[in-house]
């Protein structure tokens, strides 16, 4: 029988260490709703949405009201929109038409964010793609609650340097379109390599074709958890820190499974899977950098960040694959800069650089996240990060990704302001050497040589 | 049987089982176990009780405690228990 000292263990983490849920997130596929029509598409996603997720945000609350854990977002990834709109879209106005469509149906059934504004293009673009990526300036200024994300490339299919260059533009084209708002919009567009298809974390959640046509999927968060734990036993040896995350990572994430198995049960639809990532938030104490602090780092940046984040990333999935039936996503340890107080911290401090951000990269669960650049940054040079990071997944076989918000009128030192979780930042320094003739060239690197594993 | 854990947690004073367990008896909710702590001066108690025959719902019970927990400066809190079963067992 439960002990009153688990029950207060529990009842802290909530209180104190601000463990949630971090999102529920339903994928809808909408490969259905295709219709050479573009009134009759939109009509039909919008039926679909709204029927299939009328009752995602009033049951994420009610579980959390029962349970007594927050549920803190409930979300929508969609099958990617160049799919969907490839028969009925033939410039990219049609495209922003669906946009408005899936902006409306988030509104209409509260949840915040819906996912999968997206063109899967690791080995090339259909028209229906390139159509999809042009629309995403005018999709991301016309709209609140619309994420985007664009595939770029994967390790077994090598990197499409075309849709990287064009990333690069769309990047500034977004940033220019949304000035008026600091640049918001590149906050809800990422370029991913190996994006996986079950990702309920925004900005990149889609709803992959792999997928069935609908599925519950959640995501845990916890560093606040993590980080509390490690200060009760500062200056342990490897082997009690490690499994000391270990035991917390199983903890939170049991937290999501039930949440999980609860919420498919109640909307009548599969269960697919816990992403069990460390997702931090601007909020004092829900900070992966706080953790790598506690792990002994004067600040993340310092030498042994990477040593630290990878033993982090590491012990989070061992913990976590025990306390759920099935793991996915990104799972693993976030570590965007607006989002995390501990980031900005340390690169107001001068610790931490883009170039050792792109290092931890190669050993956390997604990449260059919520970085806030000068808004002259070429797109050649947005288009070589990308590269770079698309590169770093490709060969080792992980996701990777770059949110970057080349903030119109900011140059290095200014602050930007983007409100509630996505935070804000200070603007990072770029490389101002060139990479544009590399990026003008044309076609794709090839799939790297350990993708040929038949 | 339906079970939940009720916390209290506040400053210790006269009266907070005594008061909790004639709402929980006027509820027609049974406890099976409560047991106690004092942490860093703050009383902490749990209840497991079962919701299987009271009529009210689960939302009104934790609104109606938490209300009963504010008279008296405490707070109290329902949550159904297989958040603290996960949690802690394999």
């Amino acid at each position: 029988m439960i002990n009153i000292y688990e029950v207060l263990e529990t009842n802290k983490m909530i209180a104190e260490e601000n463990l949630d849920v971090r999102t529920i997130t339903m994928g809808v596929s909408l490969l259905d709703c295709a219709d050479k029509s573009l009134k009759n598409t939109c009509d039909n996603i919008y039926g679909k949405l709204t029927r299939l997720a009328k009752d995602l945000v009033k049951t994420g609350d009610d579980i959390g009201r029962e349970f007594g854990v927050p549920v803190v977002n409930k979300r929508i990834s969609i099958t990617p929109a160049a799919i969907v709109g490839a028969a009925c879209c033939k410039k990219p106005s049609d495209f922003a038409r669906i946009a408005k469509t899936l902006d409306k149906a988030a509104k209409k059934l509260g949840v915040n964010f819906i996912g999968g504004y997206s063109a899967v293009v690791s080995k090339g673009m259909t028209p229906a793609d390139e159509l999809l990526i042009r629309s995403i300036p005018e999709a991301m200024a016309c709209t609140e609650r619309l994420c985007s994300s664009v595939n770029v490339g994967s390790t077994k299919t090598g990197i499409d340097m075309d849709a990287v260059r064009l990333m690069g533009e769309t990047i500034k084209k977004t940033a220019d379109l949304t000035k008026d708002r600091d640049s918001l919009g590149c906050a809800k567009l990422v370029v991913l390599c190996n994006a996986p298809d079950d990702n309920p974390f925004m900005a990149g959640a889609f709803h992959g074709v792999s997928e069935g046509d609908a599925v519950i999927n959640v995501g845990v968060s916890g560093p606040g958890v993590v980080n509390h734990v490690l200060k009760s036993i500062r200056g342990a040896d490897f082997e009690t820190l490690c499994e000391t995350i270990k035991r917390t990572a199983f903890k939170i994430t049991r937290v999501g499974q039930l949440v999980a198995q609860e919420a498919a049960k109640r909307l009548n639809l599969p269960f697919g899977i816990i992403d069990l990532s460390l997702a931090p938030t601007p909020a004092v104490g829900d900070s992966v950098a706080d953790i790598l602090r506690e792990i002994g780092l004067e600040h993340p940046g310092a030498p042994g960040t990477t040593a630290a984040l990878a033993l982090l990333n590491d012990q989070v999935k061992k913990g976590g694959v025990m306390a759920s039936s099935y793991v996915g996503g990104l799972s693993g340890a976030f570590i965007p800069v607006s989002e995390d107080q501990g980031m900005i911290d340390a690169v107001e401090a001068g610790a931490l650089t883009i170039e050792k951000l792109e290092a931890m990269t190669c050993v956390c669960s997604v990449g260059l996240d919520m970085i806030a650049i000068p808004g002259d940054t070429p797109a050649s040079s947005i288009a070589g990060m990308i590269a770079d990071e698309a590169a770093i997944g490709m060969i080792n076989q992980k996701t990777t990704a770059v949110r970057v918000i080349p903030v119109a009128g900011k140059k290095v030192g200014d602050t930007v302001e983007f409100g509630g979780l996505l935070g804000h930042a200070p603007v990072m320094k770029v490389s101002p050497f060139s990479c544009e003739a590399m990026i003008a060239r044309k076609g794709r690197i090839p799939a790297p040589i350990h993708s040929f594993k038949n | 049987m339906k079970k939940a854990i009720i916390t209290v947690v506040g400053k210790d004073k006269v009266g907070i089982i005594a008061k909790t367990a004639v709402y929980l008896a006027k509820a027609d909710i049974n406890i099976l176990d409560i047991s106690q702590t004092v942490v860093q001066d703050y009383f902490n108690m749990m209840m497991i009780v079962d919701l299987g025959k009271t009529k009210k719902t689960f939302d009104k019970i934790g609104a109606e405690l938490a209300k009963l927990g504010m008279e008296m400066g405490l707070k109290i809190r329902c949550q159904k228990s297989e958040i603290f079963e996960k949690m802690h067992r394999v």
